[in-house]
């Protein structure tokens, strides 16, 4: 799906000052369907990562692939955006038009869809993340989460292989936040697209099928939820919270239980305590 | 304060006004702003009032809103009209202190206001009954043939749409700074017109660098969803032209033409 390969890419340099290198030497290789998180803080490279998926920013050095079309040819750019769905952070920062169908009809009439498939279009793309009855609603009326489940729908428009969502949870409130993983989630299950969620919260990579942890332009972790959380010392040197349950388990051991440390869930964390207990 | 702007802003319904083609909706307008520049005696000013009572019936926009639509603007009325007062000669009418007024200077004068009122209200009515969205369509449509004058119509379209849809973000976002700056006790109340220009300051400066960087993030998210001008877009709804624009056009022509005919008959 997503092929990334020997990745570097540094801002261009501002006078009198070596240009700053952001990532250096990624690899990486996106399956298909698959649900994949990002994580690392502030400057670690992430969304200089996903502007480079689509496209917005041009590799230094090394190439992306998008179903094996490079974002480095000019002739290529339309089909990878098209293909490469981006979320970004602000959601009033998307949002293009004052009716909501009207923004998510936004990316088919630019590419250039007929009347009626902009129409069918519109319609899935509404019911794809719940919003069918805010239609004819005006954006910024509504909330923060609703605000960004109509930028995942504008997107869903052009019925993209792949969506690239960079710190779309930052600026809501945990209602906000829940509504719009259950959304991605729910796409990813039940459409098989596949994800890529950026972020610095550790509690919504949980249920990722894969984790790469970034740290200064470089990948330092990637494997599954229940391979990367163990690691608590490493996630904690690069200032990353792990989530509750991993948390407890790791104090739990300190003081010498036998638990394991991958119980992530706090159905599977409270019976891992009651088979040591017992 | 600022929640009364009411530049642009649009009242959702389902009459004939709110279903006829923005393009007609446009051209009826353009014809009226004719219609009352070629208006010269009560007559004809009578015909212009009928067209606009029958529009604000049609549309079912309250005369309220229109009226408050006049607010930001009661100073120009004003003024016009007491420059026509004094300025006009005629045959005399009244004597007040030194002023002597004239017939001619208050029948120009009531014209005035009802010129410019009218012309207000009218094009409030246009943008009452018309979604931005729509109607920036319909200006695109229209000025279509300038486009081969390598005119950037669909640029000018596309801020006009997207400058209409910031504005409540923008207005959201000064009540904050403005709160904001209150909170570290600036003062936007007292003092003289100079000091209160100067208390802006801190309002504009955030206000414009926020602006910049929302302009960036929009144009990034606008680039990833395939935007590459006008070249080659369609449309979520296209324009079409009903029998019943065909009639409100000619019934506006109709008045249009009977104004103009008025005015040259002396009426």
């Amino acid at each position: 799906m997503i092929e990334i390969k020997h990745l570097r890419y540094a801002y261009p340099a501002v006078e009198g000052q070596e240009p700053a290198a952001v990532l250096e030497d990624v690899d990486l290789h996106i399956e298909k369907g698959s649900f994949t998180a990002i994580l690392g803080h502030n400057g670690s490279g992430k969304s200089t990562l996903a502007k480079l998926l689509s496209a917005v920013l041009l590799p230094s050095g090394g190439e992306v692939l998008v179903d094996g079309l490079s974002t480095a040819e000019e002739k290529n750019i339309m089909e990878i955006r098209r293909r490469v769905g981006m979320v970004f952070q602000n959601p009033d920062n998307q949002i293009v038009a004052n009716v909501v169908e009207e923004d998510v009809a936004f990316a088919p009439e630019n590419l250039g869809v007929p009347a009626e498939e902009i129409r069918a279009r519109v319609d899935e793309a509404l019911a794809a993340v719940g919003m069918e009855a805010f239609r004819l609603h005006a954006p910024h009326l509504l909330s923060g989460g609703q605000k960004q489940r109509i930028a995942i729908a504008g997107v869903l428009a052009m019925q993209p292989e792949v969506l690239v969502l960079d710190e779309v949870t930052a600026m809501l409130d945990p209602e906000g936040r829940r509504e719009v993983l259950e959304t991605v989630h729910r796409l990813n299950r039940e459409r098989g697209m596949t994800v890529l969620l950026i972020t610095h919260h550790m509690s919504e990579v949980e249920k990722a099928d894969r984790v790469i942890v970034m740290e200064q332009g470089r990948v330092v972790m990637d494997g599954s939820p229940k391979e990367v959380f163990p690691r608590v010392e490493e996630l904690r040197r690069l200032s990353l919270d792990v989530p509750g349950t991993v948390d407890l388990l790791y104090e739990l051991r300190r003081i010498g239980w036998d638990v394991p440390l991958d119980a992530l869930g706090v159905d599977e964390c409270a019976d891992a305590i009651c088979k040591f207990l017992q | 304060m600022l929640k009364d702007i009411t530049l642009g802003q649009f009242f959702p319904g389902n009459t004939l006004a709110h279903r006829l083609d923005p393009r007609t909706k446009l051209m009826v307008t353009v014809l009226y702003i004719v219609a009352l520049f070629c208006a010269k005696s009560f007559v004809s000013y009578g015909v212009m009032a009928l067209w606009l009572v029958t529009a604000v019936q049609v549309s079912k926009v309250g005369y309220k809103a229109l009226v408050k639509g006049l607010k930001p603007v009661w100073f120009i009325i004003v003024f016009t009209a007491v420059l026509n007062l004094i300025y006009i000669k005629g045959t005399p009418l009244v004597t007040i202190w030194k002023f002597t007024i004239y017939r001619e200077a208050v029948e120009t004068a009531v014209f005035m206001i009802l010129r410019i009122a009218m012309l207000i209200m009218g094009t409030f009515l246009l943008t009452y009954t018309t979604s931005p969205i729509r109607l920036t369509d319909g200006l695109e449509t229209l000025l279509s043939p300038l486009k081969k004058l390598h005119a950037p119509v669909h640029e000018l379209a596309m801020m006009m749409a997207i400058a209409l849809r910031f504005i409540p973000t923008l207005i959201e976002e000064t009540d904050k700074i403005m709160s904001a700056q209150k909170a570290r006790g600036a003062d936007f109340e007292s003092g003289g017109l100079l000091q209160r220009a100067k208390a802006l300051i801190p309002i504009l400066v955030p206000l414009f660098i926020s602006a910049f960087r929302r302009a960036d993030e929009l144009a990034t998210a606008m680039e990833c969803r395939c935007y590459s001008g006008g070249e080659g877009r369609t449309k979520l709804h296209v324009l079409r032209f009903a029998a019943k624009d065909y009639l409100v056009l000619a019934l506006a022509a109709v008045l249009t033409a009977a104004v103009i005919v008025l005015g040259r008959m002396g009426l």
